[in-house]
């Protein structure tokens, strides 16, 4: 379930009555936000180790388990270009990465499509999983020589700030839905 | 919530088309994938001018996001700040009364210090820096250790600079834009520095290990002569950076070297000093492509 909003917001599409969500809004929000996670390497944090989840690809996994179809299928290279140019990884890793996803989940969503947050929240740790592994083996397959330990304390946070991701994805999807266009 | 049954489209041919395209779609975007990553795997350059501009189009958000982060401060103090700040205005209180008394103790090591670093021959501060810059953001998720800093060819930063913080060596600038730039930390399983041990210059290389931490790997084999708690600065051999800037101190030894942790930690870093070139002819034909190569594809 998604959090309840401030109040200043719940007043903020308060006549609903003959109003509609602004399509504008409700398409954009989903697009906006997967980038704004993309850039997380811009956030006021230096790491001299891979510590923070990937953002990005966190936020895209939940919109495609909250709201399956909102995405187009071919949703992953976009996103995967705008990621590639912040992430520090070789360009191409993330597009073919989340291409991969989507296309996986998008299957995976039309052979069990009921499903409780836990196995959302058990496919998506998998995914998470398989998602820094290769994207390990891309980086050094363009030069780097790191060793998959490096992972283990990214990978637990990753798995553990995926609800919290879920949560945000929530909310903004309540935000898009406003309704603010009069109709 | 189950998905809108967008596979079952129906009799409706506008709606067959729309599901097969979108599928067609994401299958070319994956093979566009994997070719671009076949471009870029196969030359580290490529797409190099696409990423400067965006990092130079996010600079000024990220440069102003880095204005508002305060020194010393990396991922987990920001995020336990907002839980211990009253035990911690306590515990401040009381430490700045016994501070007082230290100040006085301080005074004297100080003196001390700077006298045994002269005689490690520790560099001090460089007057010559290019520029004075900020660290303004890292890959925090990927493998790779790329820093940004908010300096680039305007302020005359070129690729192939050493980048310091007060501390010792930070990394090395790879990718110019006009208004930023990138750095190769030295904790980038990429980065490989020639050091020596300060105190008595037993040579050998500094590799990142990608988790924080360098390798450092002696040129001599046999008997291990480091410990815990050497300090290791650059050798200048290859001509990229200057002699005798602190790297890093060692912590562990290994069979064949030691792991070290370098002096200046990003995290803890807020500006940084893009240092001139050193030596220019090794550093051209070691990091730009080969002229007789870039030209011949022109003719």
């Amino acid at each position: 379930m998604p959090p309840p909003l401030p109040s200043a917001l719940r007043q903020f599409g308060k006549p609903r009555i003959n109003r509609t969500a602004s399509p504008v809004l409700a398409l954009a929000t989903p697009w906006l936000l997967v980038m704004l996670g993309s850039l997380s390497p811009i956030w006021p944090v230096i790491a001299s180790a891979p510590v923070l989840p990937p953002f990005g690809f966190l936020l895209l996994v939940g919109w495609q388990q909250l709201r399956p179809g909102l995405f187009p299928v071919w949703a992953g290279w976009p996103l995967g270009i705008v990621d590639d140019l912040f992430s520090g990884q070789p360009i191409g890793s993330a597009v073919v990465l989340w291409s991969v996803a989507m296309i996986t989940l998008d299957f995976l969503e039309h052979r069990f499509p009921w499903r409780g947050f836990l196995l959302n929240w058990v496919v998506a740790s998998a995914f998470i999983g398989g998602y820094l592994l290769l994207a390990l083996q891309i980086a050094n397959l363009a030069g780097g020589a790191a060793s998959p330990m490096v992972l283990l304390p990214q990978l637990a946070v990753a798995v553990l700030a995926y609800p919290v991701a879920a949560k945000l994805v929530g909310l903004a999807d309540r935000f898009r839905l406003i309704p603010i266009r009069r109709l | 919530m189950a998905a809108p049954n967008n596979r079952r489209s129906g009799y409706s041919r506008r709606a067959q088309y729309g599901n097969f395209f979108g599928y067609l779609a994401a299958v070319v975007g994956l093979l566009v994938g994997i070719s671009l990553l076949v471009v870029s795997t196969g030359n580290a350059g490529a797409f190099s001018g696409l990423r400067t501009t965006a990092q130079d189009s996010t600079a000024p958000a990220a440069k102003a996001a880095a204005g508002a982060r305060t020194g010393g401060q990396n991922l987990w103090s920001v995020l336990s700040g907002y839980f211990t700040s009253g035990a911690r205005v306590a515990r401040l209180e009381r430490e700045v009364a016994e501070g007082r008394v230290k100040l006085a103790e301080q005074a004297a090591l100080m003196e001390e210090n700077n006298r045994l670093k002269a005689m490690l021959s520790l560099a001090q501060g460089d007057q010559r820096a290019v520029v004075v810059t900020r660290l303004i953001g890292s890959t925090s998720s990927s493998t790779r250790r790329f820093a940004t800093i908010g300096a680039g060819a305007n302020q005359g930063v070129q690729v192939g600079m050493a980048v310091r913080s007060p501390l010792g060596l930070v990394g090395r600038v790879i990718e110019a834009g006009r208004t930023s730039a990138r750095l190769l930390l030295v904790t980038d399983t990429d980065s490989s520095i020639p050091v020596r041990r300060a105190s008595d210059g037993i040579q050998g290389y500094a590799n990142g290990l990608g988790n924080g931490t360098v390798q450092i790997r002696l040129s001599t084999t046999g008997t291990n002569p480091l410990k815990p708690g050497d300090a290791i600065v650059t050798s200048g051999s290859g001509g990229i950076y200057r002699p005798g800037e602190a790297v890093a101190v060692v912590v562990a030894l290994t069979p064949d070297g030691a792991i070290a942790r370098p002096l200046s930690d990003p995290g803890q870093t807020e500006f940084v000093a893009v240092e001139p070139l050193f030596d220019e002819a090794p550093r051209s034909s070691e990091i730009a492509p080969p002229a007789s190569a870039a030209t011949a594809g022109k003719r």
